[in-house]
């Protein structure tokens, strides 16, 4: 077997699975980081993104690229709007506390499944890439579109780490993360800055999901993976931390799709419930977190 | 003297707990009051029930004839109060220019307020970009106090500012808070070193069990020890 081809395959296909991951996780991570609530419906958001760039796409008719674009936009925005009302009339009702909102989110989690199986169905459902272009590398041609999502989660990522570190808006999130009573002596609108973190923690999870859907069809159930691998994730990186979350999923993604290529998806999927395991025992605020106060 | 801040009757709760119990404080403009008493008297309650950030259920808190107690928490330093919080309780991991940035923002202060702030405390101007947890203690609370002042506050509370300071660096947070009453700030100031007190204060309030027992002009508190004896154990 030659090693170059299927290492640079398995390389690519890694990063594919780390940029998505990278997206959804930071969602996860920001929820987490800032409001200290475990969202174990973030993976219901995913799934909402994507069943709802399948519901935009087919609604138009002409080139895919076209409905794609909508869906980029409509699908983000409308699970946004999902986010901000649940968060108002749930995790708000029950003042952020940590351990009834892990309860309430995993009956979220339940609702949102269940009204996806209801108006949606159980069915998977493509979703057409805007483009098809083959990209011909040394060894092998490779989707031109798998390269656009790596490009786009690279910008994404770039626009919020813009946005946390170089605006006010970011400089509030943080603020509220580190010290939520002492933010709110100096003006800050905490409980304002909670549902517009939920809301972005939720629509990341969904432009995550619209860039992975015409590579991995749209399907009601489709929330569990990115929730767990959500979790690994900010576990290694540490809460509340981009760098932390861009790296852990770097490593996740590509260990995952090397060690698959090359001895077995299970072989990978051991390996990073160890290092989680590893980081719980000797480091439990990620290897990038920092002890919250 | 007009009053700035009114507490009467105030009744505060860190859940089903009470701790202010019908607690009344009145602050006149220009002054530096202090709240003395033992520990777990109430004395940071009591700043925090005007912060919003305890619950109050109970009496009003008047400023400028709004009730603070009515507010959300994040529209009391919007009507002027600024806050030192004990410990300090910096943005550690944010810079001193970001510190000072969400000192700024509460109430929309600018540049000039920036630069009048850095005027009382040059030290910080040579630290903008580090990261406030790694100031030292005395830098720390100027830090602090610089935040505060960001608010341009007309009601400055201050908790244990001088908590684990060398004497230098209390003078220097004695002179500021001298100069702010100059300027027309009132001062609500919680203190445990009572010669720290009797030299700033103008008024001392006794704090016991949650309650105000009494408020008294600092020179009758000067001419009989038995006071502080009484209140706070020492002297
Ligand atoms: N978060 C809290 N939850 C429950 N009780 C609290 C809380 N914070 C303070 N208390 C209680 O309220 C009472 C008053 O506390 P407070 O912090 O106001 O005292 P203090 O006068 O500032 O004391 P010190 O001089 O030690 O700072 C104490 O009995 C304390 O145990
Ligand atoms: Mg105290």
């Amino acid at each position: 077997m030659a090693f170059g081809p299927y290492f640079l395959l398995a390389s690519l296909e890694g990063l594919v699975t780390a940029a998505v991951l990278a997206l959804t996780a930071l969602g996860l991570s920001l929820v987490f980081g800032v409001m200290r609530v475990v969202n174990v419906a973030h993976g219901e958001f995913f799934m909402l993104g994507a069943v709802l760039a399948w519901a935009v796409s087919t609604a138009f008719a002409g080139h895919p690229s076209v409905g794609f674009v909508a869906a980029l936009f409509v699908a983000p925005l409308v699970v946004g709007g999902a986010a901000l009302l649940s968060e108002r009339l749930v995790l708000r009702r029950l003042g952020y506390d940590p351990e009834a909102t892990i309860v309430a989110t995993i009956g979220m989690l339940y609702i949102i499944q269940q009204l996806a199986l209801t108006f949606y169905g159980a069915d998977a459902r493509p979703v057409q890439a805007p483009f098809n272009v083959r990209i011909q590398l040394p060894w092998f041609g490779y989707s031109g579109y798998k390269l656009f999502v790596i490009v786009a989660a690279i910008v994404l990522i770039l626009a919020a780490w813009f946005v946390l570190t170089r605006t006010k808006i970011g400089l509030v999130m943080r603020a509220t993360q580190y010290d939520r009573e002492t933010a709110q002596a100096f003006g800050i609108p905490v409980d304002r800055v909670y549902a517009g973190v939920f809301a972005l923690g939720a629509m990341l999870a969904a432009v995550a999901a619209v860039l992975i859907v015409p590579i991995q069809q749209a399907h009601y159930l489709m929330g569990r993976d990115p929730l767990l691998l959500s979790f690994i994730v900010v576990i290694i990186g540490g809460l509340g931390s981009l760098r932390g979350t861009v790296i852990a999923a770097l490593l996740i993604g590509l260990s995952d799709g090397i060690i698959s290529v090359f001895f077995s998806p299970t072989l990978a999927k051991m390996l990073a419930t160890g290092l989680v395991a590893m980081v719980l025992v000797f480091r439990p605020q990620g290897l990038f977190g920092v002890p919250a106060r | 003297m007009a009053d700035v801040l009114t507490l009467s009757a105030v009744d505060a709760y860190y859940g089903e707990v009470q701790v202010l119990r019908g607690f009344d404080l009145s602050l006149a403009k220009g002054e530096v009051l202090c709240l003395l008493g033992r520990n777990g008297a109430g004395k940071t309650t009591a700043l925090k029930a005007i912060m919003g950030l305890v619950a109050v259920r109970g009496g009003t808190i008047m400023k400028d004839g709004t009730d603070l107690s009515k507010l959300a928490p994040h529209e009391v330093p919007k009507a002027g109060v600024a806050y030192v919080p004990q410990g300090r309780r910096l943005f550690s991991e944010l810079t001193v220019a970001e510190n000072l940035e969400i000192g700024l923002m509460a109430r929309g202060k600018g540049r000039v307020t920036r630069e009048a702030v850095l005027d009382l405390f040059p030290v910080l101007r040579e630290r903008l970009s580090q990261r406030s947890g790694t100031l030292s203690g005395g830098e720390q609370q100027m830090l602090a106090m610089a935040r505060a002042l960001c608010i341009e506050p007309d009601v400055l509370l201050l908790d244990e500012p001088t908590e684990g300071l060398m004497p230098s660096m209390i003078a220097r947070i004695r002179e500021t808070v001298a100069g702010l009453r100059e300027r027309g700030v009132s001062t609500i100031l919680v203190e445990q070193r009572v010669d720290a007190v009797l030299s700033l204060a103008d008024r001392v309030a006794f704090i016991e069990n949650g309650q105000n027992r009494e408020t008294v002009d600092v020179e009758k508190v000067r001419a009989d020890p038995a006071y502080v004896h009484r209140y706070v154990g020492v002297g």
